[in-house]
């Protein structure tokens, strides 16, 4: 299994692989307590990127709303356990549930009715921002005062309730990131991945090959929805409060889809180059001018739109493919 | 092989097919010719089930496939070229035609089909590794078809194969689509250029507005005059 899984991979980029995730899995021996919290932001993105990706990057279907399913998925969880303790792992099923019914009735609406491109991408909007204002009048999960789980305690580590220290979300989110790196991995090596690839390119002639588009759209969308929701489960558990005009709102939508598109859509490790740039070089930046006493609010903002213009001028295809190239991984 | 019968297609309230019906017999090329706009391509997305008759039936060996999605109708052995040629253009040759045996019918037969669509566009075989965007016009008309072929169809529709190339490259790909039908490949073509396609064909329709008001022996039709009048400028 393993070693069919690593069929077409070069053996450097392996022996690289490996080496990051050696580093990533010490990171916490050394770290500060500020740097984990930076380690786990950028595990986060560059795992939401990687969900993302599956629908933008593999499918071309472009989602502009995929704060919905991180929400979702983060008041499914969260609310179970607020309500009726029950464990996150089970509160997972019904995040990845309804996230799912979520994507697929998003997904029949636009794609029954032919509504696809920027379309498509505003429908998305639409169905997040129906969220937002839904939740913010949800009596059951407290509307706009917000959701707060119980604050955790620092000296146990209970998994199965998720409550516990930053250490052990940093280790939950490397083994999801590293978990999705490899599921993706396998999916765009499946049928499936192929008959991706051929509607990405061009609906029209995949029509004309037999691919059936809708439905691989579909599955796209829903295998998106649900991965994108489990990230949502362990957002709420780390941060232990939810507002709806925080986590569905579209800024956050936004943010997550930044890491892919520098690292490189489509691409299984430009999603953690990505996150690796963004959130590195965002967090570093807001220290250097903590440390030079500059206060500038919104300096964050300034820098991803900076990145974004230098990527898209200078690197259309991402940070990732010419990176590749340049070590010799070529494809 | 294939019968259309009495096939109404409408876009909202135009309509854009009226009652068409027409016969393509196995191992025959059968042309439709007419001006833009005269219902042409919409009957070839009708056949293939990207579009859906309001009043009909379109049979294939003997099956209705009418109101069949178009992946199944690609899977009966209906093979297509679509029009723009429509390759895939960050893919490479090889790709190109790998994603064409995707079909259940094709998956088994992929490493033959490949040899064949090799050894019959030798070029291809040449720029395998070479970005599908980066071919010329006639060459991506090529991969097109060998791509189409990957599928292993019984029929293949081509439509409007000639557009948009040089006079020479249309040459070579109707010299090609003889030779698939030599080889026993039944071919339902649809062209803008009626002179050619009706020299090719051993049938062929005449479509105006949605009707088909003419058909006949290919060469038959070139003789006529009214034909000779309106499509040859003759």
């Amino acid at each position: 299994m393993i070693a069919r899984l690593a069929d077409g991979v070069p053996r450097k980029g392996l022996w690289l692989l490996a080496a990051l995730l050696l580093l990533l899995t010490l990171f916490p021996l050394f770290a500060s307590g500020y740097l984990l919290a930076i380690g786990f932001l950028i595990l986060y993105f560059a795992y939401v990127g990687q969900a993302w990706n599956v629908m933008m990057g593999f499918a071309g279907q472009l989602s502009l709303g995929h704060s919905l399913y991180v929400g979702l998925g983060a008041y499914a969880a969260a609310a179970l356990y607020v309500h009726f303790g029950v464990s996150p792992w089970i509160g997972l099923g019904a995040a990845i549930g309804i996230s799912m019914l979520a994507g697929a009735a998003i997904g029949f609406l636009a794609f029954r009715f032919g509504v696809a491109g920027v379309y498509f991408a505003i429908l998305t909007i639409a169905f997040a921002e129906f969220a937002r204002i839904g939740f913010d009048h949800f009596a059951w999960v407290r509307g706009s005062s917000g959701l707060f789980l119980p604050v955790a305690n620092y000296t146990e580590n209970d998994l199965w309730n998720l409550r516990g220290s930053p250490v052990m979300f940093y280790y939950l989110m490397l083994a999801m990131t590293a978990g999705a790196f490899v599921l993706c991995h396998a999916l765009l090596r499946s049928r499936m991945g192929y008959y991706w690839l051929a509607i990405r390119e061009s609906p029209e002639a995949a029509a004309a090959l037999g691919v059936n588009v809708f439905r691989y759209k579909m599955y796209a969308v829903v295998i998106s929805a649900a991965m994108t929701s489990l990230s949502g489960v362990v957002f709420a558990f780390y941060y232990n409060n939810l507002f709806p005009e925080q986590i569905f709102h579209i800024s956050r939508s936004i943010e997550l889809i930044l890491g892919p598109i520098i690292g490189g859509i489509g691409t299984l490790v430009g999603p953690i180059v990505g996150a690796f740039l963004l959130t590195g070089l965002a967090e570093g930046l807001r220290e250097l001018m903590l440390q030079l006493g500059i206060d500038v609010p919104g300096v964050k903002q300034v820098f991803y739109g900076l990145c974004l213009l230098l990527v898209i001028m200078f690197l259309p295809d991402g940070v990732w493919p010419p990176l590749a190239r340049k070590l010799g991984l070529h494809r | 092989m294939l019968t259309v019968d009495g096939v109404d297609l409408y876009y909202g309230d135009a309509q854009a097919l009226e009652g068409v019906t027409l016969e393509v017999p196995a191992g025959e090329i059968v042309a439709i010719v007419g001006a833009n706009g005269a219902g042409k391509s919409s009957l070839i997305r009708t056949i293939a089930g990207l579009e859906r008759a309001r009043a009909g039936r379109v049979v294939f060996k003997g099956r209705e496939i009418t109101r069949m999605p178009s992946h199944a109708i690609c899977d009966l052995g209906i093979g297509q070229v679509a029009e723009g040629r429509q390759v895939f253009p960050s893919l490479t040759v090889e790709e190109n035609l790998q994603m064409g045996a995707l079909l259940p019918r094709a998956r088994a037969g992929a490493r033959d089909a490949m040899a064949q669509v090799y050894s019959m566009f030798p070029k291809l075989a040449e720029r395998r590794d070479q970005l599908a965007g980066t071919l010329s016009g006639g060459e991506q008309q090529m991969l097109a078809i060998g791509r189409c072929l990957m599928g292993q169809p019984e029929l293949i529709m081509f439509d409007e194969p000639s557009l948009g190339l040089a006079p020479t490259v249309v040459q070579e790909v109707l010299h090609t689509i003889r030779a698939l039908n030599r080889k026993g490949m039944t071919v339902l073509l649809v062209e803008q250029n009626v002179a050619v396609s009706l020299r090719i064909s051993q049938h062929a329709y005449v479509l105006e507005n949605g009707r088909v008001v003419m058909s006949g022996p290919g060469e038959s039709l070139l003789r006529d005059d009214r034909v000779r009048q309106a499509y040859l400028g003759l």
